[in-house]
């Protein structure tokens, strides 16, 4: 599935929280958009982990450097702070442990990049509390059944992960559906019921 | 014909049709066995030209039964190099940008020195007297023809199987040499059951009475039928049992029924009776024992006290590793534990696994998400290198 960058302002998002010349691990890096506006604009040495084999192909022949490989169980392979920074966009809610694959993140680099679809957006709430329905929305478009996201949070739910794992918040930011940020000056019960999507800059 | 061939692959030993670079008494090449190889000789290839900076050599290692003409008619069969598909002018590896060099390996038989050469100690063909080869030591001799040139880091090294082995061992031999790396369905080491087949192949050929001892030469006789035999059963291992039945099922070979006998009533078996006879003509069956051993004898892991990640500590050379689904004699678990190892010695490195039913000789063939794949790395690894489009 190829999503273009003006669906994604998530990434944008991304890009600015990592300096130039970096090195990051993309975990999860799909067809290589992220990894590819990296290293763009910011001429950062990226590496990449992705779960379909298509997807690696494709990001090989673009001149990516990245391998077939799943966040539950492959991310052992990798050195403790082998990376300045590892992100992991958009993949959390689909890892069978993400508790086990934040960990992870924390370990392998010096800062984690986490974005994730916000559970607790109001729209969710709606469907749920209204319509007695799962939610399927713009950003959530799979039917229950068929959806790869077995593990949804909201962006309460991961800042307690957070704490249990010991990790501090450097940053996070919210967005809202049109992919605007929300002002960092809003409380976080705000943020949990206007933000669409959340991104957290992670440290331990 | 045949016999013309088999004269030619004979003579093809001590005098190439090739460039061959000689090493005198002065420069002996230390074999893992324990002792020196000296005098030696590497016959080779080159395409394209070396640049001012001397940056945009590519070094291809070929496999078992491969040989240096990767990109030119072969001396001995006449038939296009063997990676014709994928290397020449405005090919995926382009000999108008890049210099492009591939050696004939030692122990191999096409130039330089294996056991089918003179041994200028007794004027005789080395036979059995030649030392134990290892793939360390191809290396090793290739490092010495590189040097030749003045080629203090590679571009890239590439090669498929014996050829991707080989590329592991530049990797971890002289990782500094190496700037980017590209090994094509191969592993760290030979698995028990790839022992398992090249010694049924050189059981084959030591069956052979004509064999000798090793000394055929000397009596002016070649162990074909063991040497075919050897072929046949390799042969099925680069195959995939998809592919065997897409291309020949159960078909007949020129009749309309079976014959009640021992006759190649199959197409698979004509075929495969075919590759045996037509290997034998333009390869020497010592050569084969001793690549086959070399093969074998190859566990990157264990010359680094058994933990692999150690064979590419603190590389920066750039990795590319490729496998193919239907690959039943490098599997791509042979490639993924490599990908696991250089991770974990933090390594730039790319893996892409190609759905394919043509089997471990996929490597060899055009392939298009495999030319895709390659030409993506080069050519992200050109532009790391300052290497002008």
């Amino acid at each position: 599935m190829s999503v273009n960058r003006a669906q994604r302002v998530d990434l944008e998002v991304v890009t600015d929280l990592i300096p130039a010349k970096s090195r990051v691990l993309d975990v999860g890096s799909g067809d290589g958009l992220l990894l590819e506006l990296l290293q763009e604009t910011k001429q950062v040495d990226g590496r990449g982990l992705e779960l379909s084999q298509r997807g690696v192909n494709e990001c090989v022949a673009r001149g990516l450097s990245v391998i077939q490989g799943d966040a539950d169980t492959d991310l052992k392979f990798y050195a403790d702070k082998g990376f300045d920074f590892v992100v992991l966009s958009q993949t959390l809610q689909a890892t069978r442990n993400p508790k086990v694959v934040l960990d992870e993140l924390l370990r392998i680099g010096n800062r984690a990049i986490v974005s994730f679809p916000n559970f607790g957006h109001w729209r969710v709430r709606f469907s749920l509390l209204i319509k007695g329905r799962m939610p399927v929305t713009k950003h959530l478009p799979y039917s229950w059944y068929d959806t790869p996201n077995i593990h949804f949070c909201t962006i309460r739910d991961f800042v307690n992960l957070c704490e249990e794992l010991g990790a501090t918040v450097e940053k996070a930011t919210a967005l809202d559906a049109n992919g605007q940020k929300i002002g960092l000056s809003m409380p976080w019960w705000f943020w949990n019921f206007f933000g669409q999507q959340a991104v957290f800059l992670l440290r331990r | 014909m045949a016999a013309q061939r088999a004269a030619r692959t004979n003579d093809e030993a001590d005098h190439p049709s090739s460039p061959v670079l000689q090493f005198g008494p002065d420069k002996p090449l230390k074999l893992d066995a324990g002792t020196l190889l000296s005098p030696f000789q590497i016959a080779y290839q080159t395409y394209g030209s070396l640049n001012d900076a001397r940056s945009n050599a590519i070094l291809v290692c070929h496999a078992l039964t491969g040989d240096q003409h990767v990109a030119n008619t072969n001396p001995v069969t006449g038939k296009p190099g063997w990676w014709e598909v994928l290397i020449g002018p405005s090919r995926i590896i382009d000999t108008n940008r890049f210099f492009v060099i591939c050696a004939n390996v030692i122990g191999g038989c096409l130039g330089s020195t294996g056991p089918a050469s003179t041994n200028p100690a007794t004027g005789k063909p080395y036979g059995l007297d030649l030392p134990i080869i290892t793939i360390r030591d191809m290396v090793r001799a290739q490092a010495m023809l590189v040097d030749h040139f003045g080629i203090e880091k590679l571009f890239c090294v590439l090669g498929g199987s014996m050829g991707g082995m080989q590329v592991l061992e530049w990797a971890a031999s002289y990782p500094e040499r190496v700037f980017s790396a590209l090994p094509i369905a191969t592993g760290a080491r030979h698995s028990s059951q790839n022992i398992a087949f090249h010694e049924v192949g050189r059981q084959a050929v030591m069956a052979d009475p004509d064999w000798h001892g090793g000394k055929y030469l000397e009596f002016g006789k070649r162990p074909e039928k063991g040497l075919a035999v050897a072929r046949m059963a390799a042969h099925i291992t680069y195959l995939s049992e998809a592919a065997l039945h897409r291309k020949f099922g159960r078909n007949l070979q020129d009749r309309e029924a079976l014959t009640f006998g021992f006759d190649a009533d199959f197409q698979i078996e004509s075929y495969l009776r075919h590759q045996g006879m037509t290997f034998v003509d333009r390869f020497d069956a010592n050569s084969y024992l001793y690549l086959t051993r070399a093969m074998d004898y190859f566990d990157l892991a264990a010359d680094h006290g058994g933990r692999l990640a150690d064979a590419f500590a603190g590389t920066r050379t750039r990795f590319c590793l490729v496998s193919f689904t239907s690959d039943w004699l490098f599997p791509t678990e042979e490639s993924r534990s490599i990908v696991h190892a250089l991770n974990a010695a933090g390594a730039s490195v790319s893996f892409v696994e190609i759905e394919t039913d043509r089997g471990h000789d996929a490597f060899l063939l055009d392939e298009p998400e495999l030319f895709a794949a390659i030409n993506g790395f080069i050519g992200s690894a050109a532009r790391a290198r300052g290497l002008s489009l």
